[in-house]
Formats: C-alpha cells, structure tokens, sequence
C-alpha cells in the first residue's frame, strides 16, 4: 500500500522564492536578453542609427585570430589560477586540519582574502611588483632578476595568476576542510595501523573521498577565473601587454567600453553565457555521476 | 506648551532658509586630477563668482577614456552632462553622433555671444571644425609634444645644458653619454603613439592615413608604416634593447620616473609642464621635439592632442545660454593667459598669446614658448592639421600592442607597423560600417 502526502496548495513558496526570481529577473534576464539583441545589431555608441545585422557580428569574430586568441589566453590562465589555488588551498586545509592549537586564528586568517575586493587585490599585487618601487620587484632586482611586467607578457601572466589564485584560496581552503572533516577518522586509522605512511594515507584514501569536493571546487574555479577577475586584470595590466593578459570577459570590456563597439561586444558576451551554460551542464550531468563516493 | 516654541523658531528659520532662485546648474564632466584639476576648479569658480545666472558643476570622471565612456552610458540612460570633455582620438566618435551633440558653433549663435572663430589660432581649431569651417567643439586643453630634459644630468654627463639636442643624431650623441655617466634611464616617453608615430609624420610631412589623414572621408586607411617611420622606431627599439631608452608604460606612467629624477630626457605633452615644475626638484630644460634632419620638409609642425568640449543635446535652451556663457567666459584674453601659463596647455586665442607675450612671461620662463612657436611657425600641409580616425582610441590600443612588442625585442619595426596598419584598417572598415 502506498502512502502518499499531498501538500495542500499554497502561495507562500511563490512568495518566498519571489525576492530571488525579481532579483534574477532584473539582473540576468533582463541584460541578457538585451546582449542577445544588441549583438544582432551595428550600432552608433551614442545609440542611434543601429542597424541589424543578423550574425555579422558573430562571423567578424569569429574570422579574428586576436579573438580566438583570446580564447587560448583564458585557457592558460583559468587552468594556472585553478591549478594553483586548489593545490595552495588544499596543502592548506590539510595542514590546518591537524593543528589543534590556535586553529581559529589560522582559520582566520585565511579567509582574510576572500574578504577583500578583487580590483584592491589587483592594486595591492601591482604595488608589490611595480618594477620602479615595487618591494618585490626591488628584491628581484638585488637577486639580479629583472622584473618587468610591463613589457614581459609571461611575467604578466604570472603575476595576474598569482593575484588571482591568491583571492580564491580561502574559498577553497573553506570547502576542502569542510570535506577533510566529513572524512571518517577510522578509514584513516585502519589505513595507520595496516602500516600506511601518511604520503600513502592521502593519497589513497583522504585524496579520493575529497574528489566530489575537489571536482566542485574545480568549477567554481574556472568560473571564477573566466567571470570574477575583471577587475585583478584591469588594475595590474590592464589586457596588455600586447594583449598576453587579454582574457575573454576583459575583451567584452575593452572593445565595448573601450572601443565603442557594442554589437562586437554583445556578441562576445553571449557566447561567454554559451560557455558558462555549458560549464554548468558539464557539472552538473557528468562529474556528478563520475565522483567516486 | 514647552515645545512649541522651538520648534516654531525651527520652522521659521528653515522657511528663510530657501533661496530665492536658485541658479541654473551646468553640469561639466572632465577628466583632470592632481595640479590640472586644481587649475580647472579654479577657473570654474572664477566663472560662478562672475555671475549669478547659472553655476558650472564640474565633475571628474576618471581619465579620459573613463570619462567619454560616462558620458556615453549617461546619454542613452537620459542623464547626461551638458559639457564632457573629450580627447582628441574621440572627435570623429562624437563628430558621427548625429542627434547626440549639440555643435559649438550654433549653441554660442543661439546663446547670444558673440562668436568669431577667427580669434582661435587655426591649428587649433583646424583639427574641431567640420568640412564647411563650423567649429563643432571649444578647444579646451590643447597641447603638443615637447622635449624634457633634467639639465643636472646633463651637466653629470658632460652635456651642455643649455644646447639640447635639436635632431634625433643629437639625440642620440646625447644618450650615449647619459648611459655612460650611469643614468639608469636616460630617455622615457609618454604617449607613444602620439608622440612617436602621428607627431612624428607631421612634423615631418609625412601621411599617417589617407584622405588628408582622414578629413576627407571615413574611408581613410593607414599608411604610418612607411619607411620614415620604420626608422625611427627601429631606432627607438635599438636603443630600449641597449637600454638607452626604457619604455614606462601607455599613457604618462613616465611623468612620475622624469620628475623624480630618474629619467633624464622626456617627451611629453606641453601641458606636464605644470606637473614638472610643482615636482622636479632639479633644474630642468623644455626644448622642441627632435626631428630627423635628412628628411626634406622637416620641422614642419606637431599636430595638438588633449581635449575639447563637446556640448550634448537634451538640455533645454536656457541651460544652453549658460554653456555659451561659460565658454565665452573661458574665451576671454586673461582667463586663457592664466590658464596657458599656468598649465602649459596652448592658450586657444592670438589674444590670449599676444597678452601673454606682453606680460613677458615667456621671458621669465624660458622654455614655454617652445611648443607655441613649434605649433605656429609653419602653414600646416595636409599631413600636419591633425588626424581624424574612427575608432581612434582603440587604433592607439593597436599600435600600443605592437610598439610594445618592438621594445621587448619580440618583433622588428616593420612587421610591428604592418600588423599595426593591418589591424588598424579592420577598425576603421568597422567604423565606416557603423557610421555610413
């Protein structure tokens, strides 16, 4: 015999999940239908005269290696900030789930630079390493390394990369204790008793139980690095130079707001949306099933 | 009972508070900081105190990228600025914004100020006036490349501070001994692509684009890599490699490095004179932009850069009278003199020049005719009234791009400016397209 509860209807979910769908509504929906329709259009920046254009916009792009580019620069800095900052965040929460004195100030401390705003993250890096008074820079120069990021493009990489990965750590710090904590003690201390070492302890056993996390964490990640870094990018290098620190979302900017051209720009950023649809059905249908319980 | 009384005193004086008729506000949006927007806030409170009719708000709106982009978004949000400054790259942007500008030249006629723009100095109003001589624009702060040097290097190095180098062989000659006498940075610039590139055809009559440099017609294309230009920036990428020359950054990240002593020779704006001589601790030289001297028809004249006023439409008529108020305001002989004096930014009327001749400032402060007399001396050709390109802004990003990779030694000068000329013309093909 089956049981089955039947919940009279009710307005008051609507009117709980109302906030968020306004919210939703208002600053999703709403630009992105207008992106959608802007980059079907060549239009004057100040508004008049558009002219619609079908995918004009989307083939200019397209045929442009700059644009594609662009694409293979995200790639390489969305895996080197993702790479750098699970690996940091990870030796971290490993190590701040055995201390057992003090655990709240580590703790802390670092999630000390979630808390602080992307474009002052960027200033604050920029200041360390501007090559005339930068601190870093200036013990670069003594070790007899030049530092330059101004004309050298790898070395603005490198330094985007680390302010980048730098904001994300606590985040993932965050999650991965939260997952280290979930980890039974005694399949850790089976694994002591049978003779395993603690090298061999983490990666059999603790690595594995951490892979729905770490697969979350990954996501999370790239988008972060594809979306939430404009402003790290705009005040250290501002997409140079020479366009070695161009990543696509900084592309939307600079030929929108920069360049004036919105229908370009429209277009770049529907095809980000395409992108981070994408991300989240990947997420969502395969690593879901692939994650090893 | 107790408190009535107060609070009837209160509402009095609130009620007396009121002013009568409050001015008509005049909203101005630029992009000035540090001494420059000290002088810009005076000059607008020179004019608020002359009159009570209409107040200027002048609001500072990051730089002048920034501030065209403001002003931009505010107009298609219907909350625009009557006055935004915008720099010269911006002129055919606003020049092909039908129905958004309001031009110079009707707004002063329908303001009832009397309006010769003959009394503008032609270089200067040349580069803002459309095809049938209308000036669309007041020219604000125009400036035009010059050359800084610090004269206490120089004499360390053994140069004679009184003769700077007038041709790029000197030049040259002179960063040879700089390097030698130890400066870590004997040459920075600002603004590469204005000084390096656009001045650098029309001081030597040589085109940056076809069309009259683009006066002509939106279907203008780049030609500024041709061989004049490949020298010379082969020669600039020789020297960054020898270290002679050490490349600060787009715009004047290389003001800070010249004023503070580390850089010794400077090519610059004429308008960083007033930041030069607020900073520089050292005694310091302003000379003319050097030029190639086996280059038939060189020095010709450098074309200005810096900014103009534009006016928005939307604004109803009256607030208009206030903007044309303003601009004669800004027009008269002693508020240019002081403003050229104490900027470094070309005074925009013969008269305002002339009263500055005569008041012997540029006898006392040697150096600040230079840029006048660079501007002045010779009829402009076609190739040295200014340049007008869509898509400027970004062009200048281009050529940023590939001059950048000519200082880091990744390419040669020609292929820099080939790509730069290739990539350029997709631009304005662009600009064309949405303009026609």
């Amino acid at each position: 015999m089956e049981k089955r509860v039947v919940f009279r209807p009710s307005p008051l979910p609507y009117l709980l999940v109302l906030p968020q769908l306004a919210i939703t509504a208002v600053f999703f929906l709403w630009p992105a239908s207008q992106a959608l329709y802007q980059s079907l259009l060549i239009q004057n920046p100040f508004g008049g005269g558009a002219e619609f254009v079908w995918l004009e916009n989307f083939e200019y792009l397209f045929s442009d290696p700059l644009y594609l580019e662009a694409f293979w620069t995200t790639a390489v800095f969305s895996v080197s900030v993702t790479a750098l900052s699970l690996s940091l965040a990870l030796l971290l929460a490993v190590m701040a789930d055995r201390v057992v004195k003090g655990a709240t100030g580590y703790k802390t401390l670092i999630i000390w630079p979630y808390a602080v705003a992307p474009a002052v993250a960027g200033v604050l890096w920029l200041f360390l390493f501007n090559p005339s008074i930068g601190l870093v820079a200036w013990y670069l120069k003594l070790l007899g390394y030049n530092w330059n990021h101004v004309l050298n493009g790898d070395q603005a990489m490198l330094l985007v990369v680390i302010a980048a990965a730098w904001k994300q750590v606590s985040y993932n710090f965050l999650f991965f204790l939260a997952g280290l904590q979930a980890i039974p003690r005694s399949l850790v201390e089976a694994a002591a008793i049978d003779g395993a070492g603690p090298l061999r302890r983490f990666w059999t056993i603790v690595f594995p139980l951490l892979s729905p996390t770490t697969f979350f964490l990954i996501v999370v990640n790239i988008v972060y690095a594809f979306f939430e870094t404009f402003g790290i990018i705009h005040t250290i290098t501002g997409g140079g130079p020479g366009k070695s620190t161009e990543i696509l979302v900084y592309k939307v900017y600079a030929d929108g707001f920069v360049g004036q051209d919105l229908g370009s720009s429209a277009a770049q950023s529907v095809i980000l949306m395409a992108i981070v649809i994408g991300l989240t059905v990947v997420q969502f249908r395969f690593i879901e099933r692939k994650v090893h319980y | 009972m107790r408190l009535h009384r107060p609070l009837a005193t209160l509402a009095a004086v609130a009620a007396l508070a009121q002013p009568a008729a409050a001015a008509t506000e005049i909203q101005f949006w630029h992009a000035f900081t540090g001494p420059l927007g000290e002088i810009l806030a005076k000059q607008v409170e020179g004019f608020n105190g002359s009159q009570t009719d209409y107040q200027v708000v002048a609001v500072y709106k990051g730089n002048y990228s920034e501030t065209l982009n403001a002003g931009i978004a505010a107009f298609r949000a219907g909350q625009q600025p009557h006055i935004l400054q915008v720099f010269e790259v911006g002129t055919a942007t606003m020049m092909a914004a039908k129905g958004a500008v309001n031009p110079v030249y009707k707004v002063m006629e329908s303001g009832g100020e009397t309006f010769d723009p003959s009394v503008y100095l032609p270089t200067v109003t040349g580069y803002y006036t459309d095809p049938e001589g209308n000036m669309l624009s007041m020219p604000y702060n125009s400036s035009t490349p010059v050359l800084y040097y610090n004269k206490d290097a120089f004499e360390k190095a053994g140069l004679d501070p009184e003769q700077p180098p007038k041709t790029w062989t000197e030049f040259g000659e002179a960063l040879d001994a700089l390097k030698a006498s130890g400066s870590e940075c004997p040459f920075t610039t600002a603004w590469q692509s204005w000084v390096h590139l656009e001045n650098l055809g029309a001081w030597h009559d040589v085109p940056f684009a076809t069309k009259a440099n683009g006066f002509e017609g939106l279907d203008a294309e780049l030609v500024f890599n041709g061989p004049l230009q490949v020298k010379h920036i082969q020669q600039l990428g020789d020297w960054a490699k020898e270290g002679k020359f050490v490349y600060s950054g787009r715009r004047n990240e290389g003001g800070a490095r010249f004023r503070s002593g580390e850089c010794a020779m400077f090519t610059e704006s004429s308008a960083g004179y007033a930041g030069v001589r607020k900073e520089a601790t050292f005694d310091f030289g302003v000379s003319n932009l050097p030029y190639w001297d086996d280059v038939e028809g060189a020095p010709l004249n450098t074309i200005i850069g810096g900014a103009s006023l534009w006016v928005l439409s939307g604004h109803p008529e009256e607030e208009y009278q206030g903007v044309a108020k303003f601009f004669a305001y800004l027009s008269q002989p002693e508020v240019q003199a002081e403003w050229h004096q104490q900027t470094g930014y070309l005074p925009i009327t013969l008269a305002a020049y002339d009263l500055t001749k005569e008041q012997g400032f540029y006898k006392e402060n040697p150096g600040t005719e230079t840029a006048l007399i660079q501007m002045t001396a010779e009829a402009p050709t076609e190739n040295s009234k200014g340049i007008r390109l869509g898509s400027f802004d970004q062009i200048r990003t281009v050529i940023d791009e590939e001059l950048e990779a000519v200082w880091a030694g990744d390419k040669t000068a020609q292929a820099a400016l080939d790509s730069a000329v290739e990539r350029g013309n997709v631009l304005l093909r662009r600009f064309e397209r949405a303009n026609d």
